[in-house]
């Protein structure tokens, strides 16, 4: 089973999130904010994260950073969900090592299309 | 939001005789969200004498304004990806040798919508630039309803909308950031052009597309509409050309001009290349290629 991460500060997004890839074969965990996606990553590795921007504590931006920098060899595929939805975002989350992007508001469809351009659906 | 049997009737037939679709009583309930925009923005409560007076003035603003609220227009870009991987990598190339003399590719989308399908094919060109230096691409969009017509020219596109089936890669090279929203760029547009259409109609301009895409448009067409449509569709096809239909659809028992291409699952061509083959056996080009 493909094992994912969620971080999201909204419990209401977090639920749709679960829901959604629950649907599509995912084992998920959650977490509140960078800082505890970080112990969550070192229990064990997602295959799949997807991350939101603006979180108290830690937010996604410096997660990444510290992911890519220090997560090791393996790994996970990390897809944006954000509200923020300009260019400039879009390229620093990219530069920061995202490998997908999506705005919210987005629907299930799109995340599904996402997952499966990253290849991890 | 009720109307009346005869209401609907005349709604019925209004969509019938712009568009060639048929209300199956399925799509019962589309009435109701189509017209509750409406009666709100019209301020209008008796729907049934408004309806009435369509019976008499078809082509009124109002008409055509009902009509465009009864379509389905739900659209995305790469819509089964897997079907754009296969014209990209099969199709294309195969194209590239036989109008090599010519380099002029003609593609028609039929039914496009809001563009993202025209837009798809634009972007599998431009994502293969080198191949297609010198080429003369034309592709051409066309959808029954002017509002979509007039969307797909804009080609702007909402945050929504532009990441249904794009990867954010392609998002921010080929799409600027407006304040209209995500336009696509010159590059991609110099390719598509937009016409109003019905597809039941004979196109203004005859062309033999070498590519024509007819995707979820067909299945809301009874049977003998459907065939119309094929034959149009076939008549409009180059000899050698290719059709695509949408995922869940097939030329099977709707016509007989046009037939499953055998190696390509969801690509068709005429019947009578087909057969043609069957009989010489597939010509082979130096690379083995059919
Ligand atoms: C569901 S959309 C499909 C768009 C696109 N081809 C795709 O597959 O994503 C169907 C479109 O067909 C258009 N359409 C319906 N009847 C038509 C007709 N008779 N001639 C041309 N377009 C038509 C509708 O206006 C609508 O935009």
């Amino acid at each position: 089973m493909k094992t994912s991460l969620i971080v999201d500060d909204s419990r209401m997004i977090r639920n749709y999130l679960r829901s959604s890839l629950q649907a599509l074969g995912f084992e998920v965990r959650e977490a509140v904010n960078g800082c505890e996606a970080v112990i969550r990553c070192e229990e064990s590795m997602p295959d799949l994260i997807l991350l939101d921007w603006h979180m108290p504590v830690m937010d996604g931006l410096e997660f990444i950073r510290l992911l890519r920098e220090g997560g090791g060899a393996l790994q996970p595929k990390v897809v944006f969900c954000t509200t923020e939805s300009d260019i400039a975002h879009i390229r620093i989350a990219l530069e920061a090592g995202a490998d997908e992007y999506v705005m919210k508001p987005f629907d299930r469809e799109t995340l599904h299309m996402k997952l499966q351009l990253v290849g991890a659906a | 939001m009720q109307i009346s049997k005869t209401s609907r009737r005349i709604l019925a037939d209004l969509l019938k005789s712009e568009t060639g679709q048929s209300f199956h009583d399925s799509r019962q309930w589309r009435i109701g969200t189509a017209l509750s925009g409406l009666s709100r923005e019209h301020g209008i409560a008796d729907l049934d004498r408004l309806i009435a007076t369509l019976s008499t003035s078809r082509r009124s603003p109002l008409a055509q304004t009902l009509v465009e609220a009864l379509l389905n227009n739900e659209t995305y870009f790469f819509r089964d990806r897997a079907m754009f991987e296969l014209l990209a990598k099969q199709v294309l190339p195969r194209l590239a040798e036989a109008r090599a003399t010519s380099r002029t590719l003609n593609i028609w989308s039929a039914g496009c919508s809001t563009g993202q399908e025209s837009l798809s094919l634009a972007l599998l060109f431009a994502e293969q630039a080198p191949r297609w230096e010198g080429w003369t691409i034309s592709i051409l969009g066309t959808d029954v309803s002017a509002g979509m017509i007039e969307a797909a020219r804009n080609a702007c596109y909402t945050p929504f909308q532009i990441q249904r089936g794009l990867a954010v890669g392609q998002m921010i090279k080929w799409f600027d950031e407006t304040p209209r929203g995500w336009r696509a760029q010159e590059r991609l547009r110099k390719m598509v052009r937009f016409e109003q259409h019905n597809l039941l109609d004979a196109l203004p301009r005859p062309t033999s597309f070498d590519v024509v895409l007819c995707r979820n448009v067909l299945l809301y067409f009874d049977d003998v509409t459907r065939r119309q449509a094929f034959d149009r569709l076939a008549s409009t096809l180059a000899p050698d050309g290719w059709l695509m239909l949408g995922a869940g659809e097939t030329s099977i028992g709707h016509t007989e001009r046009i037939t499953p291409d055998r190696a390509l699952r969801g690509l068709y061509r005429h019947t009578s290349f087909v057969d043609a083959r069957r009989q010489t056996g597939p010509a082979r080009n130096a690379a083995g290629r059919i």
